[in-house]
């Protein structure tokens, strides 16, 4: 599950775009600002990695993994482009 | 010893009621690095009551506003030589300085080169988004060459500033740089820094969508962070390319920006070097007055 | 190493209780006496002196010295170490005061104490830096933009380097406002005797610090514990967590750049809370005024000639008396404007082409003619050429 405090969504849809799993896509309703905060799709495969929550540039967001809940974990964009680290 | 989660948990502890949402535009980085700086405070457990923070003048500079914390938000450039201050008050203090490139590499050059040769126990956190994004895109010292910006409207003729190169040359402790779109090493990287005795510097590349990706035909929000992606290589690839690889492959990287920790030695800081001296001066003095009886 | 105020072992360090020392060196030794524990500085003539001395001596005494790398770092290093929680100072002369100025105005506006020595030389640019002159008597008034009120003492001897260094610890701890000693090269190169204070004569003011629940506190409002506009310091590290910035802020510290009422109510308190107490600051010397027909009007080491000639117009049967102003900003109004209507003339002598000059006839000009005795180029004024001006030649 993921909580948007939706008024400090300022609308950059980096939380959309880099998601490895593709699991958000902007919410129906409009905020304050007048964007689409995000949520998550209806079937998604979210694997909790939090890479949304990290990144999301106001800290809107915020990931709550459901125990019961176990998805097979995919390899995510956690490394920059290029290689690993040493 | 992490005891809190969520982002939701951390924005609780660290960020000061009621200054959220920021100010910075839409896709801008700046807010991440924030992010990124909590988590690796929390990892390590310091007493925030003994975490200060400084910052100068521009976006970046807003930082520690958003901070439950002390925060000191200075003339325009001069951020690292009040932190200077601070730290010489109390020894005890983790002192922070927020700064963007032309805060640090611009008008605070002079500061942050002697900060580093002096090897002052801080921990410098410059947010490089290769513009004057507060006053509205003039010309910064970090711009890639070519860059268009208010102040270089037909293209900047001017040779960037390379900052954490410049920091090496000093003898700096510790030296990294990170872009803001891959959050676990930089995390890694800013507590190093923190724990690091001595000047460690932490660049971060953050983007700029409103005056510099706007500008410089970046594209929207999501082409302007795959830029750095496309334009970024981990230090420890780009030797071995440029040792190993093909002459394609060294074609490929060799104008990309590195990443990665440049720098992770340990001399002795400014503060350590002081006791010692007032140590010394101290037992001089006992045993002259030894001698006197 | 935290520093710890300990009067016995700055006078040993000092050394005798009476000595024959330097203008400059007695700033060092005030600002010890005061419990300075934080030096920035930057070599400048005729200033160095100071930080040579706090260089050798605060390590002694537990403190920090730090030689930065220009002015402008020196003044920000200062205000940094007073909000880490020390009594910090600097010492510099003209082109480093230029340099000071915009962190100068950051000091004002941001309420931090701390202590400035100007051993004043001239200018325009570098001028002449191994002689002294009285330059920045404007500039410490005026030099940073916007408004604010300035804590200026201008002493004459070498004993009173070292008292005014004291006093402007202690103004600049009770009002929290940037305070300077303004000397100059003429008194910072002279050699005189001092007495150093004994510990129960010497009086020592410091920061009221903030003792109120941390929730209640206000860092930029009227003083919450007495009735002051001064507000209760917080500094850094005691748990109240301020945010301190040179922007606008509200009472909370906050930016509030673009809202008129907070700025009008925050300038007009931090400007307030110096004006007034203007008549409690009032410090003079005044000498053979009761009679007088003439007055010099006069501060540091121009007031040194002047009463020389005083004494000979004295002795030539002229009455003529000596107004010394030890405070300098902010400026004795009142007394000067009560001194115009006992006497006829008021000569200003200066060792610039006339700054103080400018706020004597302000408050005089009403009432009796002010003449500047203006004296440029690095040399002290002879008692015969003030005389002159005691004769109307």
């Amino acid at each position: 599950m993921i909580e948007v405090k939706d008024d400090w969504c300022k609308g950059c849809n980096i939380c959309i775009d880099r998601c490895p799993v593709d699991a958000l896509e902007e919410s129906d309703n409009l905020n304050r600002r007048g964007v689409r905060p995000p949520k998550l799709k209806e079937e998604n495969e979210c694997n909790y990695c939090r890479l949304c929550e990290l990144i999301c540039p106001d800290l809107a967001i915020t990931v709550i993994p459901e125990e019961d809940d176990k998805k097979p974990v995919k390899k995510t964009l956690l490394t920059p482009v290029g290689g690993k680290l040493k | 010893m992490v005891e809190i989660k969520t982002a939701d948990e951390l924005n609780k502890k660290f960020l000061r009621e009621g200054m959220w949402p920021t100010i910075f535009c839409n896709g801008c980085g700046h807010g991440v690095v924030l992010e990124y700086t909590f988590w690796a405070l929390e990892e390590l457990g310091l007493d925030m009551d003994k975490v200060i923070f400084a910052s100068g003048i521009g976006c970046s500079s807003r930082l520690p506003g958003y901070i439950n914390a002390d925060g000191l938000h200075t003339t325009h450039g001069r951020a690292i030589a009040f932190a200077t201050g601070i730290k010489a008050a109390n020894p005890d203090f983790h002192v922070i300085i927020f700064t963007g490139d032309g805060d640090c590499a611009g008008i605070g050059g002079n500061h942050f080169i002697h900060a580093a040769r002096r090897n002052i126990d801080m921990t410098v956190i410059m947010i490089n988004n290769f513009i004057y994004g507060m006053t509205g895109g003039q010309l910064a010292p970090t711009a890639p060459l070519g860059s268009i910006a208010t102040t270089a409207p037909y293209g900047n003729i001017e040779h960037p500033f390379d900052i954490s190169n410049l920091a090496c040359a000093l003898g700096a402790n510790y030296v990294a740089r990170w872009g803001v779109s891959h959050p676990y090493q930089p995390i890694k990287s800013i507590k190093e820094g923190l724990e690091k005795r001595g000047f460690s510097l932490l660049e971060f590349l953050a983007p700029c969508p409103t005056a510099y990706g706007r500008r410089n035909k970046l594209g929207d929000i999501k082409k302007h962070w795959a830029w750095y992606d496309d334009n970024t290589i981990l230090i420890e690839d780009y030797e071995k390319i440029m040792k190993y690889g093909t002459e394609e492959e060294k074609a490929q990287v060799k104008d990309k920006i590195q990443l990665g920790v440049f720098q992770d030695i340990q001399k002795p800081g400014f503060f350590e070097s002081y006791e010692k001296l007032v140590d010394r001066l101290r037992e001089k003095e006992t045993k002259a007055k030894e001698g006197k009886k | 190493m935290k520093y710890k105020y300990d009067p016995k072992r700055i006078r040993e360090v000092l050394g005798k209780k009476v000595q024959f020392l330097l203008g400059d060196m007695a700033c060092v030794y005030g600002g010890l006496l005061a419990g300075c524990s934080f030096f920035g500085g930057y070599p400048i003539t005729p200033a160095s002196e100071v930080a040579e001395g706090m260089a050798r001596r605060l390590p002694r005494v537990g403190g920090t010295y730090i030689q930065m790398e220009d002015e402008i770092g020196s003044m920000a290093a200062v205000i940094g170490a007073a909000w880490g929680g020390a009594k910090s100072m600097t010492a510099t002369s003209g082109p480093g005061f230029s340099l000071m100025m915009e962190n100068y105005g950051f000091a004002a506006m941001t309420e931090t104490p701390c202590v400035i020595v100007n051993v004043q030389r001239t200018g325009p640019s570098t001028g002449q830096p191994t002689l002294g002159a009285q330059g920045d008597m404007m500039q410490v008034r005026w030099g940073t933009h916007g408004d604010f009120e300035a804590l200026a003492l201008a002493p004459s001897t070498v004993q009173e380097c070292m008292d005014f260094t004291i006093e402007a610890f202690n103004l600049s701890e009770k009002y929290r406002n940037p305070a300077c000693v303004m000397t100059d090269g003429e008194v910072g190169h002279l050699r005189e005797r001092i007495i150093i204070p004994d510990e129960k004569d010497l009086k020592i003011i410091d920061r009221v610090t903030a003792t109120i629940d941390k929730e209640k506190y206000i860092p930029f409002t009227n003083s919450q514990t007495r009735k002051s506009k001064v507000p209760d310091f917080a500094t850094f590290g005691t748990g109240y967590r301020t945010y301190v910035t040179g922007l606008t802020h509200n009472e909370k510290g906050f930016p509030a750049t673009d809202k008129q009422p907070d700025h009008e109510r925050l300038v007009k308190r931090i400007t307030t809370k110096i004006t007034d107490d203007a008549d409690k600051l009032v410090m003079v010397e005044q000498l053979n005024l009761d009679d007088a027909d003439v007055a010099f009007v006069t501060y540091g080491a121009t007031a040194r000639p002047a009463e020389s000639a005083m004494e000979m117009g004295r002795k030539n049967g002229i009455k003529v008396g000596l107004l010394r102003l030890k405070i300098v900003w902010p400026f004795p109004d009142k007394l000067v404007t009560n001194l115009a209507k006992d006497v006829d003339k008021i000569i200003v002598p200066e060792m610039n082409l006339g700054q103080m000059v400018h706020p004597v006839r302000e408050f005089a000009e009403n009432h009796c003619e002010v003449i500047s005795a203006p004296k440029i180029g690095g040399e002290m004024h002879l008692p015969m050429e003030l005389y002159k001006y005691l004769e109307g030649k």
